[in-house]
């Protein structure tokens, strides 16, 4: 549904991508862990409006790549753009009001233990905003709804709710702030497959309800079917030769379904191929 | 001419002992430096935002009241061994009515803010490492930052503020306890005269010692405040790496605790000698 309504107008490939259209990117991005490089030379385009899935298997720098466009890590070499404006060049007040903009949900939902479900979803509201208690209780039962929790949640602690519920509070709270640009890290992972279908259903309603720029971990091919506007695929650095890019596709999820690149293709049919003997 | 950068460091890694004393003096080098940076952005932190009530109220009560119980078990024990074992050498000497002075010199001037610290490093420290390790494993510090927050102010802050203030409060109490243990071993059982315990604690235990005890505390709280968060922000992966980073926090905070208390021993000894050259009493 998603490519039906939003794909067509959008570029194939985000090299061709208009500046206006770009809300953040990389740009020849490289990040090292100690000694051991994740991520090389990466450029990365996301245009307002579209839902980019990044898939590629474990290691191989998906995560790391949202934290570096959400600007929660740095990068080792290169820049980091938000509305073609490097992040480096922003002070320190500007870079926690434009961080205001970005709602993330982690793999874990990266609840606070220490609050209950209400007090997590106000946390940005009480933190940053100028709301006064009752618009932020009316803002947190919104939320709530529109992720499909009554408002009893709220009393619960994290530790009593299950992974499913687990994320949705997670992206009720990613939500409260209205962001326009929602990072999703691997949303459906260790989920049972009609509470990924939910998931799911709610990242499409909420690109379509609030017209935000969404960006997508996933090794699920089912959510990259159903969400995905535009898919990039990374692969891991310890794969590839020196010169090899580690972007190996970029394309529409018909396109990855269909690629002909035998790593692609492993990838998206799920096979084990000769890793077996790894 | 080779292409290669003459600043490359060869990636071979040598094993012979001048290596391993040249590494570990390298990362000592960088972990101190590391503690410092993360002590400085942390006063930056505590000059330009206050927490706010609702964020502090609770570290103040976890770290101060709930540490009132085991401050208050090992500081009476603690005054009436020491009673015991001053007695027996004293008594030997003829100087067994002295024992006040011993007994309450001691756990003023050393004992009472040392054990107060390593109580809070043990009970409070580790916790403090311990919890906030497991945010970061979990992403709850990158999920503070998404959401607007910089950890540091909102976690590091009102942990610090909590163990700066509240320990001098459990200093005094677990001197006034283990006073109070150390009279009633020496009168109860020992027949000492309580008056004559009062009078030789009188005699060599001044304000200023309460003073400097005071200071010494909150030196003690501050470092295992830093040293704790620190631990925790560069906590490693997994369950295991929470646990070390718990044990690094004690461990590191008792020996800061130790080596901060040797040199304000002997700052407040110069204090004193400047004091009596320039003539004025202590009291």
């Amino acid at each position: 549904m998603m490519n039906q309504t939003i794909a067509p107008m959008l570029p194939p490939t985000t090299t061709t991508a208009s500046a206006e259209s770009v809300a953040i990117g990389l740009s020849r991005a490289s990040r090292s862990f100690g000694g051991q490089a994740v991520l090389r030379d990466i450029s990365i385009d996301v245009r307002r409006g579209e839902t980019l899935v990044l898939i590629g298997e474990s290691g191989c720098g998906k995560s790391v790549t949202t934290k570096l466009l959400a600007g929660l890590l740095e990068p080792t070499s290169g820049r980091v753009l938000w509305d073609r404006r490097p992040v480096v060049d922003r002070t320190a007040g500007e870079l926690q009001r434009d961080r205001l903009r970005f709602g993330y949900l982690f793999q874990g939902a990266a609840l606070f233990d220490s609050m209950n479900v209400f007090e997590n979803i106000a946390f940005g509201l009480r933190e940053n905003g100028t709301e006064t208690e009752s618009a932020i209780r009316s803002i947190v039962c919104e939320r709530l709804r529109e992720v499909g929790l009554p408002e009893s949640v709220g009393s619960k602690k994290p530790g009593d709710l299950s992974g499913g519920m687990k994320k949705r509070v997670g992206l009720a709270r990613a939500l409260a702030m209205s962001p326009d640009i929602v990072f999703y890290d691997e949303p459906t992972t260790g989920l049972d497959p009609v509470m990924s279908g939910v998931i799911d259903e709610l990242i499409v309603r909420t690109q379509q309800r609030r017209q935000v720029t969404s960006v997508v971990v996933t090794h699920d091919m089912t959510t990259v079917r159903r969400v995905a506007d535009r898919v990039v695929m990374l692969y891991p650095l310890s794969r590839l030769n020196p010169d090899e890019p580690q972007i190996v596709f970029e394309g529409t999820s018909d396109e990855a379904f269909d690629s002909d690149d035998p790593r692609v293709a492993q990838f998206v049919r799920g096979e084990a191929g000769s890793r077996m003997m790894e | 001419m080779s292409a290669a950068s003459p600043h490359i460091v060869p990636a071979v890694e040598r094993s012979t002992p001048i290596h391993w004393i040249g590494r570990t003096a390298i990362d000592f080098v960088v972990a101190v430096g590391d503690l410092v940076t993360f002590a400085c952005v942390l006063f930056g932190w505590l000059v330009v935002r206050i927490p706010r009530g609702r964020v502090l109220w609770p570290i103040l009560y976890q770290v101060g009241v709930q540490s009132v119980p085991v401050v208050c078990v090992t500081g009476l024990f603690i005054g009436m061994v020491l009673a015991v074992q001053t007695y027996d050498t004293l008594s030997q000497l003829h100087f067994q009515s002295h024992i006040g002075s011993v007994v309450n010199g001691s756990l003023v001037k050393e004992l009472g803010p040392v054990l107060a610290a390593v109580m809070l490093a043990g009970r409070v420290g580790s916790a403090i490492a311990a919890e906030i390790g497991t945010m970061k494993v979990t992403e709850q510090i990158d999920a503070l930052r998404a959401l607007g927050a910089d950890p540091v102010a909102y976690l590091v802050v009102p942990r610090f503020l909590a163990c700066f203030l509240m320990i001098p409060a459990l200093t005094m109490l677990a001197e006034g306890v283990g006073i109070f243990g150390g009279w009633f071993v020496s009168t109860q059982v020992f027949g000492i005269s309580s008056h004559l315990f009062w009078t030789f604690s009188d005699r060599f235990v001044s304000g200023f010692d309460v003073i400097a005890s005071v200071l010494k505390s909150m030196s003690f709280g501050a470092a295992i405040a830093v040293v704790a968060c620190h631990r925790g922000f560069h906590c490693g992966s997994g369950a295991e790496g929470v646990g070390r980073a718990a044990t690094e926090s004690f461990v590191v905070s008792f020996i800061v605790i130790l080596a901060l208390d040797l040199v304000l021993a002997l700052l407040t000894m110069q204090v004193m000698k400047l004091l009596s050259v320039m003539g004025i009493a202590v009291i």
